[in-house]
């Protein structure tokens, strides 16, 4: 009560004030000329980088024959299953073992510490040279993984990156090669988190192993979790490197992403709205992921 | 074991249950240390495979790379010193494009620090009204995927005549990396008491001089941890440098890298040694600054 009385006191005090000292706030002379200055750069950047080839990619793709065109394509409806299946996979299957594994390394001990930092590494090495390799690795007649194959199994592999479907599931196990430690790492750190006097409240219970994950860990780390499936979802959705570098779209086109046949469609073959149009069918997408996800951030103040 | 439950008297009958939860305890323990050493094992192989892969093809001698083998038969380092003293045509340029790589990296480091400070200080420390604006339009841009710009931008840049040039990529990356600084920034920023500034203000202090005198001399382990992410976004980089950087004394080492990636005379050799070399500062920098960098991302949010 004493507070919304409070709020009703001061209402028409703030209402008096002029439109100029609102803008102002509680800023001083000079001082706000220097807090609007300060924020010119980022103003700026946004924009004349985001705001400004937003608008032109709106415009660009603003034609609706353009989508009948894309619809039409044989490859864009490869595409988007393709998508949806690397998106899917990859997203889970990377936060799934992303998750077991920050358990993992929470054992106590110097060598559970010494393969963190082997671990990490994939993350630490750029993205193209850890890709680069994989693409050599992966060639049928010459790489490295038939190679061992043959030497330790006696096995003939098959050439990876000549069958849409080996080439695609190459393509989701090297992202989740390369981002597995990201993600591990942030969830490490949620669990980290979680104050040890809970463990031992649930120890005093009998909670121990499967069932102290089930009902102490994982109800404590599901709202970081759904975060992080959100913004991997929305990442993944305009994965670039990943099959541009070990599938390169081949063979015969039937690998593409949409950023990549985005690309493709922009460069190869030279036709901006056409590719402007291939990435703008996400929209639907991922339009509502943004808002969930900024709703979800907003709502539950996780510690990202 | 039935001959050692017959042999026990009635004696010890009573410590039996607590004895037979000890050696179930022993025995779990006993196969969790196995399950943990196998894990290990298989996430060591995972982790260094391609990686071994890289460092043994940049080993492999010149006719060599085309042959089925584990190990080089001949190996040699050859491929790194041809890298270092540019002695193949394709890499004629190395240390030009490198430069460009080190000055892409240093701007984008600097302008990210310089325009994330600075915004952060005038909608939190200055508390500027409305500045919830700017922060949600920042939040908004990291989630953008960067891949699904990059055709305005690139048409957005020719048009500005910014083709070839350093600055067009350097403004996309920081466009990316800006928000996530901004996110870090508001966060750590947080724990640092408002009536600093208030005192400074009141004996006299201009925004500016508490800016450098108060806040960047607090915000130091923030800053380092962005710093890092800036420099190793930028390194990481792709999409945009190949887009807008065709030119060979413009390009960056991974655009030139790149490029032999589909040719059929593809130098393997001589690739992966680049790629090695090109991965160290990030490797070094990454395991310097490990501890600062999980920090930051515990703080703020996530963008690879």
């Amino acid at each position: 009560m004493t507070t919304a009385s409070a709020i009703e006191f001061g209402g028409p005090a703030v209402r008096r004030q002029s439109l100029w000292r609102y803008w102002r706030g509680g800023l001083r002379g000079s001082e706000f000329t220097w807090a609007v200055a300060f924020l010119v750069p980022y103003i700026g950047v946004f924009v004349a980088f985001v705001a400004y080839p937003v608008f032109y990619g709106l415009w660009m793709g603003s034609k609706p024959s353009l989508y009948t065109e894309v619809f039409s394509d044989p490859i864009y409806q490869q595409t988007l299953v393709n998508t949806v299946l690397f998106v899917a996979f990859g997203v889970n299957l990377k936060l799934f073992f992303a998750l077991l594994l920050s358990g993992f390394f929470m054992r106590p001990g110097w060598w559970v510490k010494g393969l963190l930092m082997i671990f990490v590494l994939p993350w630490a090495v750029p993205e193209l040279p850890g890709f680069i390799s994989i693409h050599w690795m992966l060639n049928g007649e010459w790489g490295l993984l038939n190679n061992a194959l043959f030497h330790f199994f006696g096995i003939d592999g098959p050439s990876w990156l000549n069958s849409r479907w080996l080439a695609l599931g190459s393509a989701v196990c090297s992202h989740i090669w390369r981002w597995l430690p990201f993600w591990t790492v942030i969830l490490l750190a949620g669990r980290m988190s979680i104050p040890t006097e809970i463990y031992d409240a649930a120890k005093v219970d009998g909670a121990t192993g499967l069932r102290r994950f089930a009902h102490v860990s994982f109800p404590l780390l599901a709202n970081l979790y759904l975060v992080l499936t959100l913004l991997a979802t929305i990442f993944l959705l305009g994965n670039f490197n990943t099959v541009f570098f070990i599938t390169g779209g081949g063979p015969a086109n039937s690998t593409h992403l949409l950023a990549t046949l985005g690309i493709r469609d922009a460069f190869d073959l030279a036709n901006p709205r056409l590719g402007v149009a291939v990435v703008m069918s996400a929209l639907p997408l991922l339009i509502p992921l943004v808002i969930i996800l900024m709703r979800r951030v907003k709502n539950t103040e996780v510690q990202l | 074991m039935s001959t050692i439950t017959a042999d026990t008297g009635p004696a010890r009958s009573a410590t039996r249950p607590a004895e037979r939860m000890q050696r179930a305890a022993r025995r779990w323990r006993y196969a969790s240390n196995v399950g943990a050493a196998i894990l290990s094992v298989v996430l060591v192989v995972w982790t260094l495979t391609p990686l071994y892969n890289m460092v043994m093809v940049a080993f492999t001698a010149e006719g060599d790379v085309f042959s089925d083998h584990l190990w080089p038969p001949n190996a040699s380092g050859n491929s790194f010193w041809i890298v270092l003293t540019q002695g193949y045509w394709y890499l004629e340029y190395f240390w030009h494009q490198f430069g460009n790589s080190v000055f892409i990296a240093s701007m984008v480091t600097l302008l990210v620090l310089t325009i994330g400070s600075l915004t952060t200080f005038s909608v939190m420390r200055m508390r500027i009204r409305n500045g919830w604006v700017i922060t949600n339009a920042a939040l908004l841009t990291y989630v953008i995927p960067a891949s699904f710009l990059a055709i305005p931008f690139y048409l957005i840049m020719q048009h500005y005549g910014l083709h070839n040039n350093p600055w067009s990529v350097i403004a996309a990356i920081v466009t990316f990396a800006t928000p996530y600084a901004i996110f870090i920034f508001q966060e750590y920023g947080r724990s640092i008491p408002l009536e600093l500034d208030e005192s400074a203000r009141i004996d006299g202090a201009s925004p500016i001089q508490i800016y450098f005198r108060i806040y960047l001399p607090l915000m130091v382990p923030a800053l380092v941890a962005v710093g890092t992410f800036a420099l190793l976004a930028a390194w990481n980089e792709y999409l945009y440098q190949f887009l807008l950087l065709s030119n060979k004394r413009s390009m960056t080492v991974p655009v030139a890298l790149a490029q032999f990636l589909n040719s059929d005379v593809a130098p393997w050799n001589y690739m992966m040694a680049t790629a090695i070399i090109y991965a160290l500062p990030p490797i070094a920098t990454y395991y310097a600054f490990r501890n600062r960098m999980s920090s930051g991302l515990t703080m703020g949010g996530v963008k690879g």
